[in-house]
């Protein structure tokens, strides 16, 4: 800390303790944060349900209207747990079941010998994991130089940035088909991580966190020392960034695990992403839907687990970017 | 890295940076060269952090969607490659197929049964979860549950669920007394099932940003509108709605531009992935798949590209030029 100490005057006054990289900070300046822990922190939070008086919570009326909700949001994939561990006559019978049958792992089997699941998941956990640790790298360096280097362009260029989110880049598809045909990179994994290395949404939220996660003073303070640039980076940016670098790299693994169209397009059906090979196995077996189904549980059941351990983040992610992808 | 790293980096910065510091002060020759290169360092840093988006994007994001435009322009075949110059014979040949039209009111008619639902249910669900709940992340993270599954799992699931025969909807239709419908034969029922997967998909997302934004209402006003007798549904329409209306407006554009590209869910409604015998559930994506990927003619394709391109940005200018108009009147009040 000597370095802050050598000029703690103009750090203090002005900063103030908001503006550290603190975890449970708001960086994005909104009231709104999803962390549920330190919602109750701070006079400036309000809800309109506790103008009935502080202390006291909403009736079971609202509460049953969002355990409604929340049910209904979870039955389609109930439903697909049900049927995909009964056989293809269940759907024929009279009445629908109510409780799982027993046939989801024979029906697991005829999945993965129909369609190269395992290597599905393998290609959906590599894609998924390069491109969420390069878009949080090159995000984080670039909303770096955007939120705290001056450099001659700075504001119109990060207009652009955010000008390009509202472009359909998806349109130009077959452009893009015919460069990774010349390349010789369909068919390959490579055709579906490299489009996804970096994206102006991570550029944008990084930025917009970077600009009040960390004191200009801390900069100041390491480029004095003598610190290149990059070493600044490394040592003040990075752990600063840390936890929207976690929810952006949520998003991206997320948004790349669900991801269809490019995937389909590009890749063969010897090598596919899990969605591209529930796919196929729609193609193959359409009429037995209790192996669709079971397929689709499988494929569906890691990203669950993901949710379970990290949706807290999620949660807060979108509630303080409040920027759809 | 975690909350002792605030301190670890200037400690690391100092003794790594200012050490060698005396020592090329006694070398001058160095102290220039030194100087020139922390010159240059922090001068061309910042375009070498921001250039591989830049590059990126100009490679697989602009120059593939202006190349679009050339290959719409020009006669294709997937074997021999780029033909002559035809100038307009792509766009008159798709605007000439019906498939082309139908593509464009099946992609217009599916984008407004699943945005105008969405943004009602997802205010509603965000005033619900904006009562002083316990355990307020159980219930934000419950409706964001369907967010992680992936789109061709929910079109799976919900294909079977509107099975024209032996789904479950046509099930509990046929017990209240209700004909079943052919969810996968018919234009308007296809329509509301697979607006119905992407409100499933997307309903809690948005509740989140709507919750988010009602958050930062100020409370007085609601006081002020209690004071002024104004009851919980009054607070809600004359209050919590006007204030939400950038948000709102912010998710409709958002949805625009991902709305009417849609293709994952249309294309795992049935085994078939062509939108119907007749086209009933064709989108434009679809058909722009059909033709580059099905009939080998990117010409066509690229000009249903441009097309939808232009569609998307006539919508975006409508939208755009609504806002407009409703923050001037607002100004005028």
């Amino acid at each position: 800390m000597s370095a802050l100490e050598e000029k703690p005057l103009p750090i203090i006054p002005r900063t103030g303790p908001a503006t550290a990289p603190n975890h449970d900070d708001d960086p994005f300046g909104r009231t709104g944060s999803g962390s549920g822990r330190g919602s109750r922190a701070g006079g400036r939070r309000r809800s309109p349900g506790r103008s009935r008086g502080p202390g006291r919570g909403p009736g079971w009326l609202i509460y049953g209207c969002l355990a409604a909700v929340i049910l209904g949001g979870m039955f389609p994939l109930w439903w697909s747990i049900l049927i995909g561990s009964h056989d293809s006559t269940i759907l024929s019978r009279d009445s629908f079941p109510l409780i799982p049958g027993g046939n989801f792992f024979s029906n697991a089997a005829a999945v993965i010998d129909t369609v190269p699941f395992w290597r599905a998941t393998m290609n959906s956990v590599i894609v998924s994991t390069v491109t969420a640790v390069s878009v949080v790298f090159f995000s984080t360096l670039a909303g770096y130089a955007f939120a705290k280097l001056r450099f001659k362009g700075a504001v119109p260029l990060l207009v652009f940035v955010i000008a390009t989110m509202a472009i359909p880049t998806q349109l130009g598809v077959v452009p893009l088909y015919q460069v990774m045909a010349r390349l010789g990179w369909t068919g390959e994994l490579q055709a579906v991580i490299v489009p996804g290395l970096v994206t102006a949404f991570g550029v944008f939220w990084m930025t917009q966190y970077l600009r009040q996660a960390i004191p200009d003073e801390l900069i100041e303070a390491a480029t004095v020392d003598g610190c290149s640039m990059i070493r600044t980076f490394w040592h003040v940016a990075m752990p600063a960034a840390k936890p929207a670098a976690a929810m952006l790299f949520l998003f991206t693994f997320v948004l790349n695990w669900t991801n269809f169209f490019w995937p389909f397009i590009v890749l063969g059906p010897q090598n596919p992403t899990l969605p591209v090979a529930l796919q196929q196995l729609q193609a193959a077996h359409f009429v037995d839907y209790s192996l669709v189904l079971a397929g689709a549980t499988m494929a569906t059941v890691p990203l669950l687990i993901l949710f379970i351990f990290t949706g807290r983040q999620l949660v807060s992610g979108i509630m303080q970017g409040a920027v759809k992808q | 890295m975690s909350a002792p790293a605030a301190h670890a980096p200037v400690t690391t910065a100092r003794s790594g940076g200012s050490a060698p510091e005396p020592r090329s002060g006694r070398r001058k020759p160095n102290v220039s060269f030194r100087h020139r290169v922390s010159a240059w360092d922090r001068r061309y840093s910042p375009y070498l952090y921001i250039s591989p988006f830049f590059i990126l994007f100009a490679v697989v994001g602009l120059f593939p969607l202006i190349y679009t435009a050339w290959v719409a322009t020009h006669d294709w075949d997937l074997i021999m490659g780029q033909g002559e110059f035809i100038g307009t014979e792509n766009f008159m040949a798709v605007l000439g197929e019906r498939a082309f039209w139908i593509s464009l009111r099946n992609t217009l008619s599916i984008f407004i049964l699943s945005s105008a639902p969405q943004v009602v249910f997802a205010i509603l669900i965000a005033y619900l979860l904006d009562y002083n709940l316990r355990a307020k992340t159980f219930w934000r993270m419950g409706v964001l549950i369907p967010y992680v599954v992936t789109p061709v799992a929910v079109a799976l699931i919900f294909s079977n669920l509107f099975g024209d025969r032996f789904g479950l909807v046509n099930s509990i239709l046929e017990t209240v007394g209700i004909d079943a419908i052919g969810w996968h034969s018919g234009t308007l029922p296809s329509h509301l099932a697979i607006a119905t997967m992407v409100n499933f998909r997307w309903t809690g997302y948005n509740a989140l940003i709507f919750l988010a934004a009602m958050q930062a209402v100020p409370r007085d006003l609601y006081e002020a509108a209690e004071l002024d007798g104004a009851g919980k549904v009054r607070q809600f329409i004359s209050v919590t709605i006007p204030n939400l209306r950038p948000t709102i407006i912010f998710v409709i554009i958002t949805s625009t531009i991902g709305g009417l590209q849609i293709f994952d869910e249309p294309r795992m409604f049935d085994q078939y992935g062509r939108g119907g015998t007749d086209g009933q559930w064709q989108t434009m994506t679809m058909y722009l798949y059909e033709l580059g990927w099905t009939r080998s003619d990117f010409g066509q394709a690229s000009a249903v590209a441009v097309l939808l391109f232009l569609l998307i940005v006539a919508i975006g200018l409508v939208n755009f030029i609504i806002t407009r108009r409703i923050s001037s009147s607002e100004v005028k009040r």
